[in-house]
């Protein structure tokens, strides 16, 4: 750190409330995360409102909404079976939720001064609830549909007597863990693409204020690979909201269908 | 030697990690290349399993990010 200021990456992911004071007592306080994740739903509820209005031939918005449900529809269906239509809604909500909310965060809302962008899904708390609820579903539905009988859930067909405690308990063990890296996945992706972002936008900064042709080439090589991994963040959020849901729905599959 | 060389170094260590599952993530994508272009019909089928594998593969190198990022932060 012997020259340019110390770059922060985490400054990025503070929650500062809104209109009020940082140390008022009360915990329930409007932060910059609760604005955007109102911005994330109003986008949603406009990109379904503008393509649900059921007309014979759809135009390029319809069809555009029609894709999405027909391939979350198909992601459900082949996952679960035939009765994973009731599953649906919450399938649907977690990948909307996490596409729009990953692709909004890396929008350069920044241009706009005082629009500080605010990645909702890169803080846990967001995931992790949303990765609760998952379990929570998957709990439910098996101990409603099979009662006691979902612990043979954790003993896969064919087990030798000898091994069944141990097997039980691995079982047990990997079902434990699947809500933590349910929602630490998509956590850490946001997380990670963010600080290497702001990282090399710093480089950017520095270089250019240095002065020198060396300087000058480190800027352009960095803005390159920002450009770069600015198109990777978009990727990368479709792709995890995709696992996300895929993943729910296979979970809900194992409490449904039990092996 | 103090505690914030340690934690530099230590993050760099933890950070062999994020390589190694991207072995396993190139391994996961370049099996499936393999099996596709061998049976193209079957293969649009099993991009479920696919992103399956590749998120296993990948949350391993997502955690030793968060270690690095733990033992870099911690105080």
């Amino acid at each position: 750190m012997a020259a340019g200021a110390k770059i922060d990456p985490m400054h990025q992911f503070a929650i500062n409330p809104i209109g009020s004071d940082q140390l008022a007592a009360t915990p329930f306080q409007f932060t910059n995360s609760a604005l955007w994740m109102l911005i994330v739903l109003a986008v949603i509820v406009l990109f379904m409102l503008g393509g649900t209005k059921r007309q014979l031939v759809p135009g390029r918005w319809q069809a555009a909404v029609e894709y999405l449900t027909g391939f979350l529809d198909n992601v459900t269906t082949q996952s679960i079976g035939p009765q994973g239509r009731k599953y649906l809604p919450w399938v649907f909500t977690a990948f909307t939720f996490i596409l729009v909310a990953n692709w909004i965060g890396a929008m350069p809302f920044g241009i706009i001064p005082a629009a500080h962008p605010f990645t909702v899904t890169s803080q846990f708390t967001v995931t992790g609830t949303m990765s609760i609820i998952s379990f929570a579903i998957v709990l439910g539905v098996g101990f409603w549909k099979h009662g006691l009988k979902f612990f043979t859930l954790f003993t896969p067909h064919g087990t030798p007597k000898p091994l069944l405690p141990a097997i039980f308990l691995v079982e047990m063990i990997s079902f434990l863990v699947r809500p933590f890296s349910l929602g630490l996945r998509p956590f850490i992706a946001m997380f990670a693409g963010h600080i290497l972002l702001d990282v090399f936008g710093n480089f950017v900064v520095q270089g250019i204020s240095t002065h020198t042709a060396l300087g000058y080439g480190v800027s352009l090589l960095a803005f390159a690979f920002v450009m770069f991994v600015g198109a990777l963040e978009l990727l990368v959020g479709a792709i995890q909201a995709f696992v996300f849901a895929l993943l729910t729905a296979l979970y809900i599959n194992d409490a449904v269908n039990l092996h | 030697m103090d505690l914030a060389s340690a934690q530099v170094i230590g993050a760099g260590i933890a950070a062999i990690g994020v390589g190694a599952a991207g072995v396993g993530v190139g391994f996961v994508f370049g099996s499936f290349l393999q099996g596709a272009l061998r049976n193209p019909a079957a293969a649009g089928g099993q991009t479920g399993t696919l992103y399956i594998g590749f998120a296993a593969a990948e949350l391993l190198g997502l955690m030793a990010f968060a270690v690095a990022m733990i033992i870099l932060y911690a105080r």
